[in-house]
């Protein structure tokens, strides 16, 4: 009989349902064949025109019909896809889940063709508050939601009957990831028997691109698409831009047990550590990210010894990936060497605020599967990052006990521990 | 009394009125205030725009003033001057370990290049081309980190080395009462020892104003307080830039460090009326079934927003209860979005710290209270989703 309370008698959180959706495909199990095959989603851009742009490819969802509606519509379908999947495997109703929603999704803006149709309807001739001079009269709910940062939520909820007040968050790159923290929070504090936790992001557009690309964060790579995102090798040049989901539900192992749910993994624990040293660059020193792996670790009641993968943050940035390393190597010491390190971005690119969710989902298939996926586009190693980055191949491996790590702009480093097993 | 009970032990205010507890309790206690309206701003619409501020005070780095835009300030601000009165600013220990939880919507986007792509576009066909084009050449690079909503709670983690952990919720006031929300959860269950909470809103720029706008929510005409907006022309709301920001603490980690106690915070209650179906009215009792509100008379700090349906619910329900009087801070500072909630606690933990209720803002819709508050109910129903209220209470 496994134990209902962990090492601090706080109940154990389980997961009894997962979706996904990135540009590999809708779903758990094409996601899987083809992340199990080294295959990468990444592609030309077609959303919108790459005239003077320095990045040409991302791992855009093109294939759902919102794929060109813009950044909320196209979030809320990939977070709606997702959860209908991860909520159909835990067997609850799809309209009426009985738990808390925690959804992490882009920060939204009045898309761009918006604001034009608003400034062509407008009277003036000239003034700054022209675009705003003609908003009451657009008439147009969807797009007065779409400049609502509640929205996607409150539509989520409304459509999968989620209880309370929905948490909309933000913690840049590192957001997936704590969507799924609150969601265990909340079950450790008994305010709720399951949680759904979600992980959308639809926000691949032209300006979000450039932003980017102004910061230096973006791999220019002009080789074929599928060969830009390289993380740990010598000559990786920036991420790739790109957009998925995933849906979690989460559950005290109790009430799966009690109602003969099937057990897909343990969320065993959950850190973070934020940093004060810069707006986009780590500390020098890699604390912050080592004191996230080593609270993650502790609240997992778990020792360095008991973790058999990492699933990578492993971005593909020249920074990123040094400083991950750092943290790895010195968390873990000589033992590094020999634990699986991968990066799902080396196919999938990096989702922004799905990344973590996305990454957990991988993680929990990848200790049920029995098989790691692969850091693809490896073929050129960088001598200062000594890791087994299970290359190019995927490699069938018991894996026990994974540590998700997540960090993004702002300081902000979460790191999961997830496990096979109830103990 | 428990050693986990939710204790206020530093107040960050920043509005139209000033800055600063003691300017707030001044202006908002004054017989006869100068409002702070402005209309002329954004004809037809009012708001409430910011004093002069010297940021210097609390974001002493000229460094870090440059990556931020005035509502990054602004939150940054706030931040420092409840740290400050919390006696936490310079902690690096407890700073260190102080887990923050922000409630953020977006940055001020650069109103010049934006209108000079619009401006161009009348020349062009090929829009998205041109928006290519002007954006790779015109945005500021870090303009984008002055942007995302994180990064308000990034500029507070590294001005004020608040690095416990960091959260930033979103979601208009419904972000600002689940920050709240989720910070008292996390210290009653003993997650987390002292927290820093809160958010703010800079209305000083047109897409600001746009989000209320785009569905009809604002003021149009004359200004009118909180109460008496229903059959004024336009949406109700009249907008303000301000901040607030709280330091919670369990009382055992307050009492063991000496300091003063504001005013502890009850039951929270949060939800998300079904408001297309008509459920506002039965969902806000609901909400103030929950937080408990003791009989006598109560003060009850209004978070109203002035929004046509969701003021005439929150008024329906509060006049229906005899002992609660209404205080709508917004007729003062203006609505503050993310910040509205924080900004209620705040105000209900000062009349309960300093003694007394604020006078009427209006006096033709909220009545006198006489007496010492002992507890304060603070609220904050959304414009247009998201609804939440708190019990504050005296400290023992």
């Amino acid at each position: 009989m496994a134990n209902l309370k962990d090492h601090l008698g706080r109940p154990v959180v389980a997961v009894t349902g997962i979706g996904v959706v990135t540009s590999l495909g809708i779903g758990k199990a094409d996601n899987w064949a083809a992340l199990t095959s080294g295959q990468s989603g990444i592609h030309p851009i077609t959303r919108f025109p790459i005239d003077h742009l320095n990045t040409q490819m991302a791992g855009t969802v093109d294939f759902l019909e919102s794929s060109s509606k813009g950044a909320a519509a196209l979030t809320y379908e990939l977070a709606e896809s997702a959860a209908r999947e991860a909520i159909e495997e835990a067997g609850f109703n799809e309209d009426d889940f009985g738990g808390p929603l925690f959804l992490a999704s882009p920060p939204v803006e009045l898309d761009w063709h918006d604001r034009l149709a608003l400034f062509e309807a407008a009277d003036e001739e000239t003034s700054n508050n022209r675009v705003l001079s003609a908003a009451r009269r657009l008439n147009s709910p969807e797009v007065f939601e779409s400049t609502q940062f509640g929205s996607i939520a409150d539509r989520l909820a409304e459509t999968f009957g989620t209880t309370g007040l929905p948490i909309t968050l933000s913690t840049a790159c590192a957001s997936g990831a704590t969507a799924i923290q609150l969601g265990v929070e909340a079950i450790r504090r008994g305010e709720c028997e399951r949680a759904l936790a979600i992980g959308a992001d639809g926000s691949a557009t032209a300006e979000a691109l450039i932003r980017f690309s102004l910061l230096s964060a973006l791999s220019t790579n002009s080789g074929p698409p599928s060969k830009a995102s390289k993380p740990f090798s010598k000559d990786r040049d920036g991420f790739v831009l790109a957009e998925g989901s995933a849906a979690l539900v989460l559950e005290s192992l109790e009430s799966a047990l009690a109602r003969g749910a099937e057990v897909l993994g343990i969320l065993r624990g959950c850190g973070e550590k934020s940093d004060d040293f810069h707006r986009t660059r780590s500390k020098p020193d890699g604390s912050p990210a080592i004191g996230a792996v080593k609270a993650a670790l502790a609240d997992a009641g778990l020792s360095e010894d008991e973790i058999g993968y990492v699933n990578a943050h492993g971005t593909s940035t020249p920074e990123n990936d040094k400083m991950e390393y750092l943290s790895l190597s010195t968390v873990f010491g000589e033992r590094i060497k020999s634990i699986p390190v991968s990066s799902n971005k080396s196919m999938i690119g990096h989702t922004l605020s799905a990344a973590g969710a996305i990454e957990a989902a991988f993680s929990l298939m990848t200790m049920r599967e029995g098989v790691i996926p692969p850091t693809i586009n490896y073929d050129n190693p960088d001598p200062a990052i000594d890791l087994d980055v299970v290359p190019n191949v995927k490699r069938v491996a018991q894996v026990n006990t994974v540590l998700s790590n997540s960090f993004g702009f702002g300081g902000q480093n979460t790191c999961l521990v997830m496990a096979r097993e109830p103990v | 009394m428990a050693p986990r009970d939710v204790v206020i032990t530093g107040i960050g205010l920043v509005s139209s009125l000033g800055e600063g507890n003691d300017a707030h309790w001044e202006k908002l206690t004054a017989e006869d205030p100068a409002s702070t309206v402005n209309s002329e701003r954004f004809p037809p619409y009012s708001i409430h725009p910011l004093p002069e501020i010297d940021w210097s005070l609390q974001i002493p780095k000229r460094g870090d003033l440059r990556q931020m835009e005035t509502w990054q300030r602004l939150g940054t601000y706030a931040a420092g001057l409840a740290l400050d009165d919390a006696g936490l600013k310079g902690d690096e220990a407890l700073c260190s370990t102080m887990d923050l939880v922000v409630a953020a919507g977006g940055g001020e986007r650069d109103g010049n290049v934006d209108m000079a792509i619009l401006e161009a576009s009348t020349q062009r066909k090929d829009f998205d081309v041109l928006l290519n084009e002007k954006l790779t050449t015109e945005l500021r690079p870090t303009l984008f980190l002055a942007q995302l909503s994180n990064l308000l709670a990034g500029n507070i983690s590294i001005v004020h080395k608040v690095t416990g952990s960091s959260r930033t919720f979103m979601g208009e006031e419904g972000a600002g009462v689940s920050a709240v929300e989720t910070a008292a959860a996390r210290i009653r269950s003993g997650q987390s020892t002292h927290m820093l909470v809160g958010g703010a809103f800079q209305t000083d720029h047109p897409d600001m104003l746009l989000t209320y706008e785009l569905n009809g929510y604002l003021l149009r005409g004359p200004w009118q307080p909180v109460w008496q907006r229903q059959k004024s022309e336009g949406g109700g709301v009249v907008t303000g830039s301000g901040g607030a920001f709280l330091v919670l603490e369990s009382r055992e980690h307050a009492e063991q460090r000496g300091r003063k106690i504001y005013a502890s915070i009850g039951p929270v209650a949060s939800g998300r009326a079904r408001r297309s179906r008509g459920e506002l009215a039965s969902a806000l009792s609901e909400l103030l079934d929950k937080v408990a509100v003791p009989s006598g008379p109560v003060l009850a700090i209004s978070g109203a927003s002035g929004a046509h349906a969701a003021t005439e619910a929150e008024k329906a329900l509060i006049d229906g209860n005899d002992a609660l009087a209404k205080r709508a801070f917004s007729s003062r500072t203006g609505h503050l979005k993310e910040a509205q909630f924080p900004f209620a606690i705040a105000l209900a933990a000062l009349a309960i710290d300093r003694g007394a209720a604020y006078p009427s803002f209006d006096a033709d819709s909220e009545k006198p209270f006489t007496g010492k508050p002992q507890a304060a109910l603070a609220t904050a129903v959304g414009y247009h989703q998201f609804e939440g209220m708190a019990l504050v209470t005296a400290p023992a």
